[in-house]
């Protein structure tokens, strides 16, 4: 075993400074040391996007990146997001068209589409389609998500996004 | 029965409306909680070493360097854990002759399957005890491997359990008519020789648990990632000799089940075991890996079959042969015979048929045990059924939807038996094939098919019409000796405030059955919904009963809820007509007010009669039964099952270079009785469509010959993702059944259930001009080039 080793970073906008093991994932430490659940840990390979957050503005795998190198970094996680309000119109969109079933996906999923709908312009179908294609859902069949990331986008673009109710 | 559940201007009218799901916000804000989220004070982590082979036996494990590993507390081997736990034995009464071994939690002699559990580690972490594992030394000595139906039949097979003397785990045959005069006379016979790919839930979340043993009460609490508490209950307290009252299971969100999360596995009851030994709190998680490997199997099947016809198209008989392979172990408490034993039953079933013969061997073999998963069985009857159709239609030169009508079981013939003994209370078989027809736009489907072949473009359309078993009664699991409830329980408070609390026993994984007993509840009560909590998920604060399993929530489950509802505003009614001084009939319930019946004028609010029940009992009537609490047990007790129906519609293209199937659409036309939340139906539907699509072009569980997997991680093993899924359309046909008030039947497994079939009609539609045809799912590239001939 190896000495810990210590780390700052920014989480959700509040400093944070932690002693970690150099093998703790980022997505292990959020979770079990920081006790931030709402970042999932479903393959532990980056194969289905349920530990998605997001580092100084990019989604990143929090099962592929170590807690020590986000040192220095920006982090945020589905809590962040959610309490800021950034996603608070991507949230009643998802939560009106029933967008989620066990929500164990959800937090990576509304990661992908913070970050697709920071793009320019209203994504189609297929765009919306290949985004989400690192973002594995086993209940919903998908039809449901894009619809919701389609309605934001389009409430996005005319400036109308609704507060969530 | 069945009067108007609601009026329409009544405010409360819930049944039958598209409402999101109170429950989901907490779940889109990241504040879920599921098993892994919970950390108790002094938890331990286990981990497991696992038998790297599929057959040996175990000839020496030492452990002593894993013991002496940072952060360990126990290592434990399977014979200290069979001291505490009685074994299980995966067999039930009435599957005649069924056998399957004792198993225990921990391997003690010899390992059945690669991935079986054979020592346990617990740690102060995770890492710690996966560390430890490492550094513990098992001898074994490697035995032959049997994987292959055909050679676990074969005469001097390898056997996986020596003292069966055998590698069938259960067999039967159904006959009925008179099959050989039926083949014997056929103007035309048509057969399929099908195999279906062995594939695996991958539930997002893994199967998880903490088991938290407390030895002065010798009580248990097991915060379970499982969709069945009660039947986990029962089996946590039968085999490691508890008070049944002292175990409690909870099962908080839990991240997707589809019936994997009901079985018993190994470490379930070892981690149980691991935390009366600690006497302290235990959690295990599987990992990727471990759920590949251990997570149930399914749907590992080959179906041989034939369909006589006569001249003029109709169906004259059938003979069917399933043979199905289902790992080591059967599994409990269910057993792993029920997926065979739909098929054989199910196939054929839409159709007007009598003479009928099934075959049913299910196999033992050095893999993982399969069990039941979403739609048991009904995939693979439904492909093979949906298969000989169409190959019937194209020997008889029939349009499928034609051959169809002219062989369903008609409108007049309800209430129907089928050829295997399964009762329909009434189907809307052809109402469904005609609104599909028309949904799909099927002449300009097939026009437009006509001329893309002409330009080298293969299309394909296909369709699959299917039955399913849903609000199953005691015929399922309790005549067998299965300690699995048929019925649900209720129980309605109201609180002071004259809210309602409604703990009941059917439980959530995502498909709304928390918001649709809130509709039930608050649409039958007359309150707004807002005021309705609805609990589901713990043994101890819930009455005991089913949970959610074989599409049974909102038939059974909402049925109880109705009932319990009834039940209370008939409390409440009465109870107000003491204090109004008037007939109870003469009142009624709206918006939570208390109105005279006929003029609509507001005498009290709920929350008054309710604060003067609680508070000042003094001034009620002596003799009032003021009950502002009731409790509701309802269990089927008509039809053994509430069968419903529907139809699928797939549209393919297939490019015959590369072997590629791109999926354009789907259509479903489903119906599952009186619908209470359309848009939570819908998106059943989709969702289990999409597993449907998943078994049909890319799942599959790939074992070599010594029962090693291949592609057990998420990056080798493909799922569905939203670039290869199109979009879905849905149609309903709504046909309540008239034994219950409610009328509503299953929807969740509908979509898993034809979904296959009609992508597999789909793609040999595509590959019919080419004169090849394919015979197995998945429908991978390779396998579609190999029916072209163009790769060996």
């Amino acid at each position: 075993m190896t000495r810990p080793i210590a780390i700052m970073l920014t989480i959700n906008a509040e400093p944070v400074t932690a002693m970690v093991e150099s093998r703790l994932s980022l997505a292990d430490f959020l979770r079990h040391q920081l006790r931030l659940t709402g970042t999932h840990v479903g393959c532990e390979t980056g194969s289905c996007g349920a530990c998605l957050v997001m580092q100084d503005g990019r989604v990143i795998h929090g099962c592929l990146t170590l807690a020590v190198q986000a040192d220095g970094s920006a982090i945020q996680t589905i809590e962040g997001l959610s309490e800021s309000g950034a996603i608070a119109d991507l949230q009643a969109a998802f939560h009106e068209r029933n967008a989620l079933q066990c929500g164990f996906c959800t937090p990576g999923v509304l990661m992908t589409a913070q970050e697709l709908l920071q793009l320019e312009g209203v994504p189609s179908r297929e765009e919306i389609r290949d985004a989400l294609s690192g973002n594995y859902c086993r209940c919903t069949g998908y039809q449901a998500i894009v619809d919701s990331i389609e309605t934001t986008a389009q409430r996005r673009a005319v400036g109308e996004a609704e507060q969530p109710a | 029965m069945n009067k108007p559940l609601s009026r329409v201007d009544r405010p409360n009218s819930y049944i039958g409306k598209s409402l999101p799901r109170p429950n989901a916000k907490r779940l889109l804000a990241g504040r879920g909680r599921f098993v892994d989220d919970i950390q108790l004070p002094r938890m331990l982590h286990a981990a497991f070493a696992r038998s790297p082979y599929a057959h040996a036996r175990i000839v020496s494990i030492d452990v002593s360097a894993a013991r002496a590993a940072p952060g360990v507390r126990r290592v434990v081997v399977g014979s200290d854990i069979a001291k505490l736990c009685m074994p299980w034995t995966g067999t039930l009464r009435h599957f005649k002759d069924m056998k399957s071994p004792p198993q225990s939690p921990l391997a003690i002699d010899t390992v059945v399957w690669a991935g079986q559990p054979v020592v346990a580690v617990l740690a102060d972490s995770r890492a710690q005890a996966e560390d430890a594992v490492e550094l513990i030394a098992i001898n074994y000595e490697e035995r032959d491997v049997v994987v292959g139906i055909d050679a676990a039949l074969a005469p001097g097979a390898t056997l996986v359990h020596d003292a069966l003397g055998d590698n069938l785990a259960f067999q039967t045959t159904i006959e009925n008519g008179a099959v050989a005069t039926a083949f014997n006379d056929a103007a035309a016979v048509v057969e399929v020789d099908l195999r279906f790919g062995r594939h695996t839930p991958v539930t997002l979340e893994p199967r998880t648990l903490i088991a938290d043993f407390e030895p002065g009460e010798r009580a248990l609490t097991v915060h379970h990632s499982t969709q069945t508490p009660y039947q986990f209950q029962d089996i946590y307290a039968r085999h490691f000799g508890l008070d049944e009252s002292r175990v409690r299971v909870i099962a908080p969100d839990i991240g997707g089940s589809f019936g994997m999360k009901l079985h018993v596995y190994p470490e379930d009851m070892a981690v149980v075991a691991l935390s009366i030994i600690a006497e302290r709190p235990v959690k295990y998680v599987a990992d990727r890996g471990e759920s590949f490997l251990n997570d149930i199997h399914l749907r590992d099947h080959r179906v041989r079959a034939k369909l006589a016809l006569t001249q003029d198209g109709r169906f004259a008989g059938m003979r069917v042969q399933d043979d199905t392979a289902i790992g080591a172990f059967s599994a409990y408490p269910r057993t792993s015979a029920v997926e065979g034993n739909q098929v054989v039953r199910l196939m054929g079933a839409p159709y007007q048929l009598t003479n009928y013969r099934a075959d049913l061997r299910v196999i033992f073999q050095n893999l993982p045990q399969t069990s039941q998963y979403r739609g048991v069985g009904h995939p693979i009857a439904c492909a093979a059924t949906e298969r000989l159709v169409d190959l019937a239609a194209k020997k008889l030169g029939l349009d499928p939807f034609e051959i169809r009508r002219r062989n369903y079981v008609t409108d007049e013939m309800y209430p129907h038996t089928t050829a295997t003994g399964y009762r329909f209370e009434r189907l809307s078989l052809d109402q469904c094939l005609s609104k599909l027809h028309a949904l799909m736009d099927y002449p300009a489907l097939r026009a437009e098919q006509a001329q893309l072949r002409e330009q080298g473009i293969h299309r394909g359309i296909g369709i699959a019409t299917y039955v399913e078993i849903t609000n199953p009664s005691p015929a399922f699991y309790g005549v067998g000796g299965a300690h699995i409830s048929a019925q649900d329980g209720c129980v309605l408070k109201v609180t002071p405030s004259g809210d309602v609390q409604c703990a009941i026993s059917v439980t959530e994984q995502g498909q709304g059955t928390e918001t649709i007993i809130g509709q039930i509840v608050a649409d039958q009560l007359g309150v707004d919904r807002e005021r309705v909590r609805v609990l589901t998920g713990d043994t101890e604060t819930t009455p005991h009963g089913g949970a959610t399993w074989a599409c049974r929530g909102a038939g059974i489950g909402g049925e109880t809820a109705l009932q319990a509802t009834r039940k209370l505003r008939s409390n409440i009614l009465e109870i107000a007509g003491a204090i109004l001084q008037s007939r109870p009939d003469t009142l009624e319930l709206a918006d939570g007010k208390l109105i005279e019946r006929e003029t609509g004028t507001v005498r009290m609010n709920l929350g008054e009669l309710a604060a003067l029940v609680y508070f000042r009992s003094d001034t009620l009537p002596p003799d009032l039964k003021a009950d502002l609490t009731v409790a509701q047990h309802f269990a089927p007790k008509g039809f053994p099952f509430a069968f419903t129906n529907g139809i699928h519609g797939s549209l393919v293209e297939v490019d015959v270079e590369t072997g590629f199937i791109k999926l354009l659409k789907h259509w479903v036309v489903e119906d599952c009785g009186r619908i209470i939340n359309p848009m939570l139906v819908d998106e059943q539907i989709r969702g289990g469509v999409v597993q449907g699509l998943g078994a049909a072009l890319f799942e599959e569980c790939l074992y070599n010959d010594a029962g090693q997997l291949m592609n057990g991680s998420m990056a080798d093993y493909l799922v569905p993702m939203a670039g290869e899924i199109p979009d879905i359309v849905i149609a309903h046909v709504e046909t309540p059944t008239l034994d219950t008030e409610l009328g509503a039947k299953g929807c969740g497994e509908a979509g898993t259930s034809a979904a296959s079939g009609a992508v597999l009609n789909a793609v040999n539609d595509a590959l019919g001009p080419l004169q090849v045809q394919i015979s197995q799912i998945p429908m991978t590239p390779q396998r579609i080039l190999r029916a072209l001939g163009t790769v060996q």
